[in-house]
């Protein structure tokens, strides 16, 4: 398996600024772990992109330096042509939706209404402009009579469409998702799966579910020990059993990919 | 607002009390216990207004008595102290039924009795009417520290998911043999004490990691925004303006 060259397209046209360009990124946790090891990424609007390895590889770590949490040691960060920098960090929020995986760490607020509200307020909407965008974020993930309830009084699949909701309302450039099929019965994954296909954003997915990396997402990127070790159509990924075994990755019992 | 009504001191109804702003029913609230405080002991019948006034309010709010009564067993522990005053307390003492009781003695215990409870009758036709959740909205627009009412707020949301933990963990120790019946046995609730700490200074962590990465920056922002009118603080206030009358009076009479 080859490598695709992230900074180089293939066809050689302009194109608009990749919602994600993320350039030889290392960081090293102060206790002196190098987490990362010069990541590469590239994410075109519109993508679909899983992001699979085990766990220690550094999926978390990368997720944080996406919106500024995390600083880098070495390498840059963009998010929609504007560097990850501080002077920029609060658009960069904006344009970075982490959605993490517990929702009951991202639901804080009192009620489902007040969650959804406290990103876009955050980053400057009020009055009528506010509540039309709690409104149709709820909408897009079909929550829309539930706006007035306590998180607490949700089911898990419930909880993990308002947590969405939460992100979408500041309409992100790019939705980055942390295990969104943890914890959720086989409908309440299927029904999430359904919202995410119909919300037509730029999507980065960290999971270890792969066959929700088929079914959502067209390219998957492995990341191993702190890089990318692979990059490709998520068939062909998933169909690769020796890379599969290298990176302590493999499909559910039962499923095969030829 | 539909959070929090799960709550075993609030009664879900639709009333006019029910429907007050909540800053104008603490303020109320405060305002009486004020009155009910500053009245003299001695002025026993004002006592008993009171309690018409508080009657009054109930039935306003379609709160059963028996409800509140119930809910009132809270102040047990403070009657037990109020009765060992009049065993203990000074001289000069009277005779009642074999037993020498100290004649101030009793004064204070009916004093701490009395105000006692209607303190916190008081207390609880507040928290009947009003959803936590709405008190420390009503706490917000008193203007208390935007920091009490956060960590409040906060803390409102997390205490069932901690208590979930905390359950998920005892069982999981009970699972695995442990009897907490024996004082021996302790240590491992101790160290569940500890482990239920670690792990909620850990949620707070990621819970503050989540709301960064949304855009906050120290400030709560300011979601809602429903005027108090003239007529909300009149009404809320009235049942305090009889309460004055009555704290006058007993300082007339006594």
């Amino acid at each position: 398996m080859t490598l695709a060259d992230p900074l180089r397209p293939a066809d050689g046209t302009a194109r608009p600024a990749p919602s994600l360009l993320v350039r030889d990124l290392l960081f090293a946790y102060p206790d002196g772990h190098q987490a990362l090891h010069g990541v590469d990424l590239r994410i075109e609007p519109g993508e679909r992109v899983a992001l699979l390895g085990p766990n220690g590889a550094g999926k978390t770590t990368l997720v944080l330096h996406l919106n500024g949490i995390l600083a880098p040691g070495e390498g840059t960060v963009e998010v929609g042509g504007l560097p990850v920098t501080k002077e920029h960090v609060q658009e960069i929020r904006r344009r970075v939706g982490i959605v993490f995986q517990d929702p009951d760490d991202q639901l804080f607020m009192p009620s489902v209404r007040e969650d959804v509200a406290f990103g876009p307020a955050n980053f400057g909407l009020s009055g009528p402009a506010l509540a039309e965008r709690v409104e149709q974020a709820l909408a897009a993930v079909g929550m829309t009579g539930h706006a007035d309830r306590s998180p607490l009084h949700l089911s898990g699949g419930q909880r993990r469409r308002v947590a969405l909701a939460t992100v979408l309302a500041c309409d992100p450039e790019i939705l980055v998702l942390d295990e969104p099929s943890s914890n959720l019965d086989p409908v309440a994954r299927r029904e999430l799966a359904e919202v995410l296909l119909g919300l037509g954003r730029t999507m980065l997915m960290v999971t270890h579910d792969l066959p929700y990396a088929l079914q959502l997402c067209p390219r998957s990127v492995v990341l191993d020990e702190g890089v990318v070790v692979a990059d490709g159509p998520t068939r062909e990924l998933l169909a690769d059993r020796a890379l599969l075994e290298r990176h302590r990755l493999e499909l559910p019992f039962g499923f095969t990919l030829s | 607002m539909g959070a929090g009504h799960a709550h075993p001191l609030h009664l879900h109804r639709d009333s006019p009390v029910h429907r007050l702003p909540p800053q104008v029913k603490i303020v109320a609230a405060f305002l009486g216990v004020v009155c009910v405080v500053a009245t003299p002991r001695e002025a026993f019948p004002v006592f008993g207004g009171y309690l018409v006034l508080l009657l009054g309010v109930w039935v306003a709010a379609r709160i059963p008595v028996g409800w509140i009564l119930r809910r009132s067993v809270i102040e047990l522990p403070f009657v037990v102290l109020a009765v060992l005053l009049p065993i203990t307390g000074p001289d000069p003492r009277i005779e009642w039924l074999g037993l020498s009781l100290s004649e101030p003695g009793l004064l204070g215990a009916w004093n701490i009795l009395v105000k006692g409870t209607l303190g916190v009758l008081t207390s609880l036709t507040l928290a009947a009417t009003t959803p936590m959740r709405d008190l420390l909205v009503g706490l917000q627009r008193l203007r208390a520290p935007a920091l009490v009412t956060t960590i409040a707020a906060l803390m409102l949301r997390y205490v069932d998911v901690i208590a979930g933990e905390a359950r998920r963990m005892r069982l999981a120790r009970i699972a695995r043999g442990h009897d907490p019946r024996f004082l021996w046995q302790a240590g491992a609730t101790a160290r569940g004490v500890g482990a239920l700490f670690v792990r909620s200074y850990e949620r707070g962590e990621r819970v503050h990691l989540a709301m960064l990465s949304r855009g906050w920056t120290g400030a709560m922002p300011v979601l809602t925004e429903n005027r108090t009118t003239r007529r909300d603080w009149a009404a809320g206030l009235a049942p305090v303006a009889v309460a004055a009358a009555l704290a006058v009076s007993g300082w007339v009479i006594a």
